[in-house]
């Protein structure tokens, strides 16, 4: 059975074992993964889509009495496949703080306000040509105790499946220009300078609706079906 | 051609975003796999994850992705028709104060595999948590099941690590497995890349 995903691509991803993250110390394998073919139970994968989310559900300004504090903003992109095709019909799932770097969940304990308006979390689904809109707050840097001083660049957590198993990504979008950039190990895990820049997004000037918000763009790429098989022999 | 985005953890806080029971938006997933009137053998998957320091992991989240008690996957890459419409395949759930998680669904019939080859019954499995950077992959067999002898996958595996993917019954109550998840150390479970 010939490989219908690419597998040289994941070499932009960060390795298990990034020990500046202290968190990666005990909960990375130490043994080798074991390669396998791709069978039917990995070119499959579950499929979600527009019947499951409802439109309300990508503004994450609308989902209580009052509006957020905090600085509105578009987050908005495509899904795209490393073949440059786009992914129409994907669930995205985003989360993130609010504009103080706080989070509504039990575990944080921050000390900064957490704000009645915003839970921080939103879903949308691809279009057919795999453009997605958020309209959410800018998320706060907030600290962490993985080190001395350890503070969080300002971030939006983004998770999406693809058409398989195999195109599963959870991810995080950063913004242009923070200056926390070189001291955070999370964003530092991914070694190449340029794949970190690909979790930068770019502002979007253009898509900026004036009196009432910034936009950003952010297309995220995900692992594509070879675009020639390599044995046409088997294909 | 555009590069893939690299993956990030999903940190502490995921269940806001991903499994939102608890945070009052509308929840679209569910540990229960299968509704019950759905045709097969009706099990339940209960286990544990575990750190490298024998330490449980209480902020994890696990993705099931199944067939059918036919061995069929509800996409559009297999293509067969499925007894019941209801039936999606996929779970996800997080684990609790004390690592534990707990899928209710079918156990899978087999799927195809590579050459003409049958896989045994098994479930794939996707581990989330802080300090992953990026998900790990295994896959959940059945402790007993003959056709564990041939299956092509396993015979991938070292045999002395094959014990890790094995779901085990629990004698005292049927139809109840126990499958945990040791992500570091001598028992560490098996991970895969496809």
């Amino acid at each position: 059975m010939n490989d219908v995903y690419s597998r040289a691509g994941g070499a932009a991803d960060p390795p298990y074992l990034s020990p500046d993250y202290v968190g990666t110390r005990t909960r990375s394998p130490k043994r080798p993964l074991i390669v396998i073919p791709q069978t039917l139970s990995e070119i499959t994968g579950p499929v979600y889509g527009h019947g499951d989310v409802t439109p309300e559900a990508a503004d994450l300004t609308r989902q209580h009495a009052g509006e957020p504090l905090g600085e509105r903003i578009i987050v908005k992109g495509r899904v795209l496949d490393e073949g440059g095709r786009p992914v129409p019909n994907a669930l995205v799932e985003i989360w993130q703080c609010n504009a103080a770097g706080r989070y509504r969940h039990a575990v944080d304990q921050h000390d900064a306000p957490l704000d009645p308006n915003f839970t921080g979390a939103g879903r949308c689904v691809t279009d057919a040509a795999g453009n997605y809109q958020f309209i959410s707050i800018k998320p706060g840097a907030y600290p962490w105790r993985n080190h001395a001083n350890a503070w969080r660049p300002a971030h939006i957590h983004l998770s999406l499946f693809g058409p398989s198993f195999l195109t599963r990504l959870v991810t995080q979008m950063y913004f242009p220009g923070d200056p926390l950039f070189p001291f955070d190990p999370i964003f530092n895990s991914v070694p190449d300078p340029k794949a970190r820049e690909r979790m930068i997004c770019r502002f979007d000037l253009t898509a900026t609706r004036p009196e009432w918000a910034l936009a950003y763009n952010f297309d995220i790429v995900l692992r594509g079906s070879r675009a020639t098989p390599l044995d046409p022999d088997h294909a | 051609m555009p590069e893939r985005t690299p993956s990030q953890t999903v940190g502490p806080y995921l269940h806001i975003g991903l499994t939102q029971g608890g945070y009052g938006a509308r929840e679209i997933f569910a540990a229960v796999v299968a509704d019950p009137g759905l045709s097969g053998t009706h099990i339940r998957i209960e286990g544990r994850v575990w750190d490298g320091e024998g330490n449980i992991v209480p902020d994890a989240m696990l993705e099931i992705w199944q067939a059918d008690d036919q061995g069929r996957y509800s996409h559009p890459a297999d293509g067969r028709p499925l007894a019941s419409n209801s039936f999606r395949g996929f779970g996800r759930c997080p684990t609790d104060k004390d690592g534990g998680f707990a899928f209710d669904t079918v156990k899978p019939g087999s799927v195809a595999g590579p050459g003409g080859s049958q896989q045994a019954p098994h479930i794939n499995v996707g581990v989330f948590s802080r300090g992953l950077l990026k998900r790990l992959f295994t896959r959940i067999y059945f402790d007993g099941d003959p056709a564990n002898a041939t299956d092509p996958i396993l015979a991938l595996v070292p045999a002395d690590r094959r014990g890790t993917l094995l779901a085990k019954a629990d004698p005292a109550k049927p139809g109840l497995f126990r499958f945990d998840v040791r992500l570091q150390g001598a028992d560490e479970t098996v991970f895969f890349e496809a």
